[in-house]
């Protein structure tokens, strides 16, 4: 396993991140956690399974017609190829679709965070107490028996870049988890995958201790660096106490990226401009104006966690475009598409119908289907282990009876790690 | 700017005149599939429309097409009747203030912005017809008012009376559950929400009985909130209710077995819970929308796509409401295919976006369908209105091409981006006096 999300860092100051590094660090305690969940996994009845489809789209290969993906008892795929390559042992049990597909990776959302009921009940993934709060972690606030998870799970969601929302500079950290697993240790993929931060409007408030326009956001946050800095250069190597602070240290170290949500064209800037000063590693995320600054986005090599087509085209998104995708896909662009954050009506947005409205705006299938699955897994720095069908990755899948992104197609089949969590057409 | 002489004309001329000024020259549309909802499809077909009202539909072979009428051959594309939401929010408008729970003197007429961007993404998304609602905060919020998006400078242009003074021009929207629910004067509970709206309604009874005394005497002082209520009883203005959960939902069947309004149930998160009790209730209908993922409360834990295929089960009328801004009228056609996904008929998806809609409104002797006399709203479709690969290529208005995605001012709207949010310049620029979208493109 890679040590996390990918991001970009100015020419020359790219960090190496690994995972070596990363358990050699000492805010990384449920590194052990995270290896044994791929081997532990109680009530799971895990067999030996070969899934076969009209076509399969591996996403890292050309898709195979009449193809086979056999899936071994520890959860990982053993073999993908054409049917008349590939034999599938006896005794193992088939399962058959119109279309496979990798599990689907969101980029970004909150469920299991943010809880199904919406107002104050069971929503963790914004804390209103301060603007900055670098030190929240997501593996405090993931509840794995959230219905969400499941419903989310049940549409074709393997594995979900969770944690905390958008709404303050830096709300908190993120994950990534699988939709299975009865303890956040036992979904665990990767964590800290991201700090969440926000610039613009979204980040604005009039209480105490807010920033209360946009450039004194960017202000704050820069100080916030600047004391990171100060801190770094004070503490050597050892630890300090400030747990902000601490964390304010990895973002500069470039161990983890700042998933900086901007949708206005001068907050994305803000966004570049930061990281150009600081030279941490970045993720954007939302980008509604992204087409108005496509060549800067593009020039400094941030990858993008773009709005979810469906997201309401109001507020920051009021000049958000079903077309977004598209557009970033034309200016060459890695992004992918996420369910993002919903307060409301929908609780949570559907990874596969936000990139359905993708595809339904003009994005080709195959940049459709790899922005939710290998191109989400590469951003996030998780495409050793999910993303596409090749042998050694875990063996998670999506059964359709056909076209994945037409409305009236169904999802007949979710495995996670070589599991059927759901075969009832949805 | 040849068209600025044209907009005092228009402003004076008031609301209905804009029919006049829509084409005499009689127009054929041959070649497309056509859906006119009231009939079953037809390939190859050819509808001709005239003075704003559609002159024939049918087979190719089996319409004659007027002499001198401008034919256009649409091969491939697919022809069916402008959508009906029954429950919008565009507009900008509001109905009822905080200061009662009863507000049905409030129309949400007086407060309806026609430069609201929304307007226009309504046009790509097909949309013609809107009721235009004010909120569910309230027993009774107001008024609602039924527009048909023809284009205009006022609210007066769109709507589908002559007479916004004397005339009904919408229903009555009123709610129960959770949202209505509130400190005081609104009621705490579900039981005394119920009994507000009972209280209300007898009162309204009473009031009508004693109008019409040929006593003098005996009648009341004018009540403009008893008025509404009148009609309302008197089966004339359409109650629009906002209940979600299965009991509430139940509540509001109660209310319209004991006072016989005309009654459309809206939202109906848990509607498949109870379908057969709606199927043998006496409604106009059900008004459904879903999300793709429940909750944000705890009514709406329930709702999901397959309300549609149950209610439909049980005979019930079935529309789709886009709510906007909860859903994007763009996306209005999506929840066909997303009803259909959960086991609704293609046939009962594509009525309940057009011609289910009319009929909760009461206006499907203008809308809905595509039949001779009818109001010659349409769209032009590049495939199956339920895929996700088809978009609408044009919306017309009474004869009047109103969106035309080939223009880059109208794909904006249909697509998004920046400006897409700047609604009054295209709107008013676009309506001001002028025939058609043509023309003004050409001046």
């Amino acid at each position: 396993m890679r040590g996390g999300a990918r991001g970009a860092a100015p020419a020359g100051e790219r960090p190496a991140a690994t995972m070596l590094h990363r358990l050699l660090a000492p805010a990384a305690p449920l590194a052990a956690a995270t290896l044994l969940a791929v081997a532990v996994w109680p009530g799971s009845a895990r067999a030996q399974l070969a899934v076969r489809g009209a076509m399969v789209h591996t996403v890292s290969g050309a898709p195979i017609p009449d193809g086979v993906v056999l899936v071994g008892a520890d959860g990982r795929i053993q073999a993908v190829g054409p049917a008349a390559s590939v034999t599938i042992p006896p005794g193992w049990r088939v399962m058959e679709a119109a279309v496979v597909t990798p599990g689907l990776v969101d980029a970004r959302t909150v469920v299991g965070v943010s809880g199904i009921l919406g107002g104050t009940i069971g929503q963790e993934q914004l804390e209103s107490s301060s603007a900055l709060q670098p030190q929240l972690r997501a593996i405090d606030a993931y509840n794995p028996r959230e219905p969400l998870v499941e419903w989310v799970r049940d549409r074709g969601t393997t594995t979900l870049h969770t944690g905390h929302g958008p709404g303050a500079l830096i709300s908190g950290q993120t994950m990534v988890v699988k939709s299975h697993g009865r303890t956040v240790a036992e979904a665990l993929v990767h964590e800290p995958t991201t700090y969440a931060a926000t610039l613009g409007a979204d980040a604005v408030r009039t209480a105490g201790g807010w920033p209360g326009t946009r450039a004194r956001g960017v202000a704050m946050l820069r100080a916030f660096l600047v004391r990171a800095q100060e801190a770094a250069a004070r503490d050597g190597a050892g630890p300090g106490t400030d747990l902000a602070l601490e964390e304010g240290k990895r973002i500069l170290r470039g161990e983890v990226p700042l998933m900086i949500t901007a949708h206005r064209a001068p907050d994305i800037l803000a966004a570049l401009r930061l990281r150009e000063e600081f030279g941490f590693r970045l993720i954007l995320d939302g980008v509604a104006e992204a087409s108005e600054v496509l060549d800067e986005i593009r020039a400094a090599g941030v990858p993008v966690i773009v709005h979810p087509p469906m997201a309401r085209h109001q507020g920051a998104l009021e000049n958000a475009s079903f077309e977004t995708p598209l557009r970033l896909a034309q200016a060459g662009i890695l992004f992918a598409i996420p369910s993002g954050y919903e307060p409301y009506f929908p609780k949570t947005r559907v990874l596969l119908m936000e990139a359905a409205m993708a595809a339904g705006y003009g994005l080709p299938f195959d940049r459709t289907l790899r922005a939710v699955t290998l191109d989400a897994a590469r951003i996030l720095g998780v495409d050793d282990r999910v993303g596409s069908l090749e042998p050694g990755k875990d063996g998670d899948l999506v059964l359709f009876n056909g076209d994945p992104f037409e409305y009236v197609t169904h999802v007949c089949g979710v495995i996670v790690q070589g599991v059927p969590v759901s075969e009832r057409c949805r | 700017m040849g068209g600025f002489a044209l907009v005092p004309a228009l402003l004076l001329s008031g609301a209905g005149t804009i029919e006049t000024a829509a084409q005499e020259r009689p127009m054929a549309f041959t070649g497309a599939r056509i859906l006119p909802i009231s009939a079953p499809p037809i390939e190859d077909g050819t509808l001709v429309v005239q003075g704003g009202r559609i002159v024939a539909v049918g087979p190719r072979g089996e319409v004659t097409v007027p002499a001198g009428a401008e034919i256009r051959e649409v091969a491939g594309m697919w022809i069916m009747p402008g959508l009906v939401d029954t429950h919008s929010h565009l507009g900008r408008g509001d109905g009822g203030d905080r200061s009662h729970p009863i507000q049905p003197d409030a129309d949400i007429l007086h407060s309806v912005d026609v430069r609201d961007p929304g307007f226009r993404k309504a046009l790509a998304g097909g949309l013609t017809t809107l009721n235009v609602m004010p909120g569910s905060g309230h027993l009774i919020s107001g008024r609602t008012v039924y527009l048909k998006l023809r284009g205009g400078n006022t609210v007066h242009d769109l709507l589908f009376c002559d007479d916004p003074i004397r005339e009904i021009c919408g229903g009555l929207k009123i709610a129960n559950g959770t949202n209505s629910i509130g400190a005081a004067p609104f009621p705490g509970t579900r039981g005394r929400s119920a009994a507000m709206l009972r209280e209300e309604l007898v009162k309204a009874r009473d009031y009508r009985e004693r109008m019409a005394s040929a006593d003098p005497a005996r009648r009341p002082a004018r009540d403009l909130r008893m008025e509404t209520l009148v009609e309302v009883l008197e089966g004339r203005r359409i109650v629009h209710a906002h209940t979600h959960r299965h009991d509430d939902i139940l509540t509001m069947l109660r209310l319209q077995e004991e006072f016989g309004y005309p009654v459309v149930l809206h939202h109906l998160a848990d509607g498949h819970l109870v379908a057969d009790e709606i199927g043998a209730a006496g409604v106009l209908g059900a008004s459904i929308v879903a999300p793709d993922a429940p909750g944000g409360k705890e009514e709406a834990l329930n709702a999901s796509f397959e309300a549609g295929a149950a209610l439909e089960r049980a005979g019930v009328r079935v529309a789709f409401h886009t709510d906007d801004g909860i859903t994007d009228s763009r996306l209005f056609r999506r929840l066909g295919g997303m009803y259909v996904r959960w086991g609704m008929s293609r046939e009962g998806a594509l009525e309940a976006l057009t011609l289910a809609g009319a009929r909760m409104m009461g206006l499907e002797d203008r809308i809905g369908s595509l039949e001779a006399g009818k109001d010659a709203d349409f769209i032009l479709l590049d495939g199956d209105p339920l895929s996700v690969y088809t978009h609408v290529q044009e919306t017309w208005v009474e004869g009047r091409k109103v969106f035309d995605r080939s223009y880059p001012e109208d794909r904006l709207f249909a697509v998004g981006g920046v400006g897409a949010a700047r609604g009054a310049e295209y709107w008013g620029d676009l309506f001001h006096g002028v025939v058609t979208l043509d023309q003004w493109r050409r001046r």
